[in-house]
C-alpha cells in the first residue's frame, strides 16, 4: 500500500465460488446474463463496421436470391389460379335435343353444387357467332342445314382445384343430353407442373445458399475467435466456463444472420419495385390487371427466422470446432 | 490448502519437469517458490490451476483431489484461486474497471454487487481514481496492481503469483509484495513464485526451493 494505511480487507470466503454459482440461478438473472452479452456483442461488430457490413451484405445477397425467386413464383402461382377462374366446360348436346330441353338443362346445372353458372347457346346462335368470327360465311351459306349442335357453357365454382374440375367434367359427361364434354385446362396443369419444377429448383438453390451462409458466418466467427485468442485464454485462466466464452460468439452469429435477413428483405423489395412496371405492362398486353406485390408479412417473418437460425448455427459450428482448441498453456 | 504428495510432471518427449515433489501449505500460510528458470516453478503453478495435469502423485487443493476433477470442474477450481501473472494478462480493449470486474461477471454477479466489489478491490491497490483508464496508458506497476485487484476481487481463499515482480524495479516490487502480505494477514493463503532472492531474503516467510524439478528446500511442514 503506497498510502501506508491499512485498508480493511474482506475475509476470504472458502465457498465463494459455489455461493456465487447458487446466486446466479435466481429468477430473471439468466435472461439478464444473456442481455449483458447480447448488446456488447453488437458493439463487437461496431469495432470493424465495414467488414461486418460486408459480411452481412454477402449473407443478405445469399438469402435474397432464393427469397426473391420464391416471391416471384408465388405470384406466378396466383396468376395461374387467376386464369383458372376463366376455365369453362363446354357441353356439346346431342343433335336431337331441342332448344327448350337445352335451356332446362342449363337451369338445372346452374343450380348444381360446384357450378357457378351455366348458359345455353342454341345451334342458331352458335352458327351466327361462327359466321361472324370465322370468315367462312359464304361456305356456311352453301350448307343445307346447320351442322352445329346446341351447347351449354358451364362455369365451375371459382374455388375448385384442377382435380375437382376434372371430376365435375366426368360427371357432366355422363348426362344423357350430353354428347361431348370438353375442358381445355391442359395449360393450367402444365403451368402448375412448371411451377412445381421451378419451386423444387428454388428449394435446391435455397439449400445450397443456406449452406453458403453457414460457411460465411462460420468462417467469420472463426477469424473472430483467432483474433481474440489472448482474450479467450485470459478468461479461461480466471475461471470462465465454455458456455460463458461461447455466448458472445453465438450472439455475433445471431446479429450477422439478422442483419443479413434485413438486407435480403430490402434487396428483394427493391427488385420487386424495379420489376413492377414492366410486369404490369406485360400483363396489360394479355388483358390482365396482374400486379407484382411486395413480400408478405409471413415471408418477412420466415426470412428473419431463417437468417437468425443460420447465423446461430454457423456460429455454433465455428465455436464448437475452434473454441475447445484454445487452452492456456 | 495446497497438498502435494510425490507429484511428478513429465512432458511428452520424456522431459521431466517435476519429480516426486511433496509439500503442504496450510490455510493462511504465505510462502515463496524459488529456483532457476527451468527448475519447474511455472510447471508447479500450472498443476495447481490445472493448466497442466500431473503425471504422477496426488494434489489436493482445499481438500479437493485434482485428479478427480473433470474438465467441467476446472472453471470452478480456478474461480477459487486468484492468479497473478508476470505479464499481467490484462484485456487491453477493456477499461481498468472492466478488467477487474471480469471474474465477477464470469460468476454472474448482480451489477450493483459487481460495482461495489470492484471499487473495494481497486481501493485496496490504490487505483480507484483510474478505473476508467485503459491498461496500456498505465505504468507496469499499475498494470500489475490491476492484475492483483482482479485476482482478489472474487475473495478467493488462495492466491498464486507467477513472478509477479519479474518486470518491475525493486521499489515497485516491494510495494507489490506488501500487497500480498496484506492479503495474507486477512487469511488468504499465498504462494509466490519468484527468482528474486534478494527481495525474498528480507521477508520472514517459508521458501520452497526447486532444483531441476526436485524440491531441495522447504518441503518439510513448517512447525509454526
Amino acid at each position: 500500500m503506497r498510502s501506508g494505511g491499512r485498508k480493511p480487507v474482506n475475509k476470504p470466503q472458502r465457498s465463494g465460488a459455489s455461493r456465487d454459482a447458487g446466486r446466479r440461478r435466481g429468477p430473471g438473472s439468466y435472461l439478464e446474463r444473456h442481455l449483458q452479452v447480447l448488446v456488447p456483442s453488437l458493439g463487437q461488430l461496431n469495432r470493424a463496421p465495414l467488414s461486418a457490413l460486408i459480411t452481412a451484405t454477402v449473407i443478405g445477397i445469399a438469402l435474397a436470391l432464393p427469397a426473391g425467386l420464391y416471391v416471384l413464383v408465388d405470384h406466378a402461382r396466383q396468376l395461374g389460379g387467376h386464369w383458372q377462374e376463366t376455365t369453362r366446360i363446354s357441353l356439346f348436346l346431342k343433335q336431337n335435343i331441342e332448344t327448350r330441353q337445352g335451356e332446362a338443362l342449363a337451369d338445372t346445372l346452374a343450380a348444381r353444387e360446384g357450378i357457378d353458372s351455366a348458359e345455353y347457346i342454341s345451334p342458331q346462335q352458335a352458327l351466327a357467332e361462327f359466321r361472324e368470327f370465322s370468315g367462312f360465311g359464304d361456305v356456311l351459306d352453301s350448307l343445307e342445314s346447320n351442322p352445329l349442335p346446341g351447347l351449354v357453357v358451364v362455369q365451375p365454382d371459382f374455388s375448385y382445384q384442377p382435380d375437382a374440375i376434372q371430376t365435375l367434367l366426368e360427371q357432366l359427361q355422363t348426362l344423357q343430353e350430353v354428347d361431348i364434354a370438353e375442358l381445355d385446362m391442359k395449360w393450367v396443369k402444365r403451368l402448375h407442373s412448371i411451377i412445381d419444377i421451378i419451386q423444387r429448383g428454388i428449394l435446391t438453390i435455397a439449400v445450397l445458399l443456406a449452406l453458403a451462409v453457414l460457411l460465411i458466418v462460420g468462417n467469420t466467427i472463426r477469424l473472430d475467435i483467432e483474433n481474440r485468442r489472448e482474450e479467450i485464454v485470459i478468461t479461461k485462466l480466471i475461471g470462465a466456463t465454455d458456455g460463458f466464452i461461447r455466448r458472445p460468439f453465438l450472439y455475433t452469429g445471431f446479429w450477422y444472420g439478422l442483419a443479413g435477413a434485413v438486407i435480403a428483405l430490402v434487396l428483394v423489395n427493391i427488385s420487386m419495385a424495379l420489376l413492377q412496371q414492366p410486369v404490369s405492362r406485360l400483363a396489360g398486353l394479355y388483358g390482365s390487371d396482374f400486379q407484382l406485390g411486395f413480400t408478405t408479412l409471413e415471408m418477412v417473418m420466415l426470412l428473419l427466422l431463417a437468417g437468425v437460425v443460420l447465423g446461430l448455427l454457423g456460429a455454433l459450428l465455428a465455436v464448437s470446432r475452434h473454441l475447445r482448441a484454445i487452452e492456456p498453456g | 490448502m495446497i497438498l502435494f504428495d510425490k507429484v511428478s510432471k513429465r512432458y511428452p518427449g520424456g522431459q521431466e519437469a517435476l519429480s516426486t515433489v511433496s509439500f503442504h501449505l496450510k490455510p493462511g500460510e504465505m510462502a515463496f517458490l524459488t529456483g532457476h528458470s527451468g527448475a519447474g516453478k511455472s510447471s508447479l503453478l500450472k498443476l495447481i490451476t490445472l493448466i497442466e495435469r500431473a503425471s504422477g502423485g496426488q494434489i489436493l487443493i482445499d481438500g479437493q483431489n485434482l485428479a478427480r476433477l473433470g474438465r467441467r470442474g476446472i472453471p470452478h477450481l480456478r474461480r477459487s484461486i486468484g492468479t497473478v501473472f508476470q505479464d499481467y494478462r490484462l484485456l487491453h480493449d477493456c477499461t481498468v474497471f472492466d478488467n477487474v470486474a471480469l471474474p465477477l461477471i464470469i460468476t454472474g454477479l448482480q451489477r450493483r454487487d459487481v460495482v461495489r466489489r470492484v471499487h473495494a478491490a481497486l481501493d485496496m491497490v490504490d487505483l480507484l481514481n483510474k478505473e476508467k483508464r485503459y491498461p496500456v496508458t498505465l505504468s507496469g506497476g499499475e498494470q500489475q496492481r490491476i492484475g492483483i485487484a482482479r485476482a482478489v476481487v472474487n475473495k478467493p481463499p488462495l492466491l498464486l503469483a507467477d513472478e509477479p515482480t519479474g518486470n518491475l524495479d525493486p521499489e515497485l516490487s516491494r510495494e507489490i509484495m506488501a500487497l500480498f502480505e496484506l492479503f495474507n494477514q486477512v487469511g488468504v493463503t499465498v504462494l509466490i513464485a519468484s527468482h528474486d532472492l534478494e527481495l525474498i531474503s528480507h521477508l520472514p516467510y517459508r521458501v520452497l526451493t526447486l532444483e531441476k524439478g526436485r524440491l531441495v528446500h522447504g518441503g518439510e511442514v513448517a512447525d509454526s
